[in-house]
């Protein structure tokens, strides 16, 4: 669309972009800067943009007057079950791209019918499920419901049926056995697809809300967003600590996100949405 | 039977690769339905989860009760005002980022791209933080920016009203980044050419936007429009961790009542049958959106 594009029309659509861009960050720009204030700047009736008197305390007090170092560590461990998702998921998705066996077709759009299914309806007897198997309030119960999904299915489908069949029976030829292909031919291959999922894998750990809050009942089971949803209830009127567990949770995925913005929003085009 | 475990030892390998996703996926989105479908009859509630034999089957009674009880017709009505309002604004605000965004190719439209994007990635509760202060109606900075020009005040969380707007709004500004790459995508794939001849033919901007750009987005329109609108049935998070369906009901979706009946009040089969109800306004509203694509199908020029 650059053809014969004038430079006063581009300057609106330039004007318009950044106004909108300014609500869109003001948001993000406002939490920072106020985790930095000390409580009376934030409950000023006259609030100044930059911190007058920074400081570190609110900081401090996640981790002193609450438990953000616990939460943090239960968070990491849900992502690392998540990346242990993420091989479920692309090891189902090689079998459903490159095998033929019975019962593949209906199964896989099994699988994609779980997409529809909305979590409000399975939340009540998916912790049902977990009280009989007397999972609740326990890290498994957290982490089994979520750990697999059937978008990250499909999107490993698409990329494996592109593998060229002839590779993968060279590799049987050299005597690999069917694991050791897909360990040591078909991930390899995977990497671009492997990139983008391993990301948005990591931020869906980090961001995840809905298992924890239901199963943990524990305060030491909590995670970074479970936690900071109590911090809201019990310093409701204390913004500066609150926009501090904000930070805390939303700085480090928005640095990730900068870096490979390119290869999550590609990923995107690629799954074929288009 | 020897025939089937035959197949089953020939394709081992297969099956092997997709047993752990499709048991977790049988295990908790298969039978949580079945089970859902099953409670709903029922009174299941904390007794009943102690011992089965608490469980005393209801009929329809649930669902009976639940079209008599207040608060679930409130939530019902909440919820139509966010998909009414929420869904078109989703549609045409991230439809409009995307086609501005589509205009240039250099770092500052990249710059925009990734802006527009980063609410999308941000965790829903630290959203609601951040959104709880700004909306604050001493403190928040909205209200100083207004009181800046010289309007009074809003009570943006405090009034029933106000509420759901302010909750649409935070929603709003949460979806545009994923449903614009969407639309992004889709817009890389419309022909040069087209633009081009129509612009020999001397076709204003106007009219190449409304006859060329919008027409050709339409399986996306449709793609966004639909999980859009999906999402918006379901509205959940926000609602519950910003207001918690206060004030007096006023922001209560029935995610939240679901949510609220079963894990705050423990009347799992009542919060099931609400859940039911849910399941099928989605499936009946899908069913109509694709019926209704069928008739205008795509433009294809």
């Amino acid at each position: 669309m650059d053809v014969r594009v004038k430079p006063v029309y581009r300057g609106i659509v330039i004007l318009v972009l950044l106004i909108g861009a300014v609500a869109m960050c003001i948001p993000f720009v406002w939490m920072i800067l106020s985790s930095f204030k000390p409580e009376s700047e934030v409950t000023s009736l006259t609030p100044s943009f930059w911190p007058q008197q920074p400081t570190m305390h609110n900081f401090e007090r996640l981790f002193t007057e609450m438990n953000f170092g616990g939460y943090l560590w239960n968070t990491l461990i849900i992502v690392f079950f998540s990346f242990i998702g993420l091989f479920l998921n692309a090891a189902a998705g090689y079998a459903f791209a490159k095998f033929k066996f019975p019962g593949r077709n209906v199964l896989y759009y099994l699988v994609l019918g779980t997409m529809m299914i909305p979590s409000q309806v399975t939340m009540i007897p998916v912790y049902l499920i977990l009280n009989e198997m007397s999972l609740t309030n326990t890290m498994a119960g957290i982490v089994l419901p979520g750990m697999v999904n059937a978008f990250g299915i499909f999107l490993f489908r698409q990329f494996m049926t592109t593998i060229p069949n002839d590779l993968i029976e060279a590799s049987r030829l050299d005597g690999a056995g069917e694991v050791r292909t897909f360990f040591q031919l078909i991930i390899p291959i995977a990497k671009p697809i492997f990139a983008v999922q391993g990301i948005l894998t990591f931020i869906g750990g980090w961001n995840s809300f809905l298992w924890p809050l239901i199963v943990a009942n524990d305060e030491s089971l909590y995670t970074l967003s479970v936690g900071l949803q109590l911090l809201k209830g019990q310093y409701g009127g204390d913004f500066a600590i609150q926009m501090a567990g904000a930070s805390f949770m939303v700085i480090p995925i928005l640095i990730i996100f900068i870096f490979a913005q390119r290869h999550i929003i590609e990923g995107y085009t690629i799954s074929g949405m288009k | 039977m020897q025939k089937a475990w035959q197949s089953l030892v020939k394709h081992r390998y297969p099956y092997l690769f997709i047993a752990p996703t499709l048991i977790i996926l049988f295990v908790f989105s298969f039978i949580p339905i079945l089970v859902a479908v099953f409670i709903s009859f029922t009174n299941m509630n904390l007794a009943g989860l102690a011992d089965w034999s608490n469980v005393e089957f209801k009929g329809v009674d649930n669902f009976v009760q639940l079209f008599s009880d207040a608060v679930f017709r409130k939530s019902m009505f909440n919820t139509l005002i966010y998909v009414v309002v929420g869904v078109p604004l989703v549609v045409i605000v991230s439809m409009a980022i995307a086609i501005l965004i589509n205009q240039g190719t250099s770092w500052i439209f990249k710059t925009f791209r990734v802006i527009y994007y980063m609410p999308s990635i941000t965790n829903i509760v630290a959203i609601a933080v951040i959104w709880g202060y700004l909306y604050n109606s001493q403190y928040g900075l909205i209200n100083h920016m207004l009181e800046a020009v010289g309007i009074s005040p809003v009570r943006w969380l405090q009034d029933p009203t106000i509420a759901k707007f302010s909750l649409i709004i935070m929603a709003v500004w949460k979806a545009i980044g994923l449903n614009m790459i969407i639309f992004l995508a889709a817009l890389q794939g419309i022909p040069r050419t087209y633009y081009e001849a129509a612009q020999i033919d001397g076709a204003s901007r106007w009219q190449q936007l409304m006859r060329i750009t919008v027409p050709l987005l339409g399986f996306a329109t449709f793609f966004v429009s639909i999980t859009t609108l999906i999402g918006w049935i379901q509205f959940f998070e926000e609602p519950l961790v910003m207001t918690k369906g206060d004030p007096l009901n006023g922001t209560t979706s029935m995610a939240l009542f679901i949510y609220q009946t079963g894990f705050q009040r423990s009347d799992f089969g009542y919060a099931a049958a609400g859940s039911i109800v849910l399941f099928a306004i989605i499936i009946l509203v899908t069913i109509v959106q694709f019926k209704a694509r069928k008739k205008d199908s795509d433009v294809e020029y």
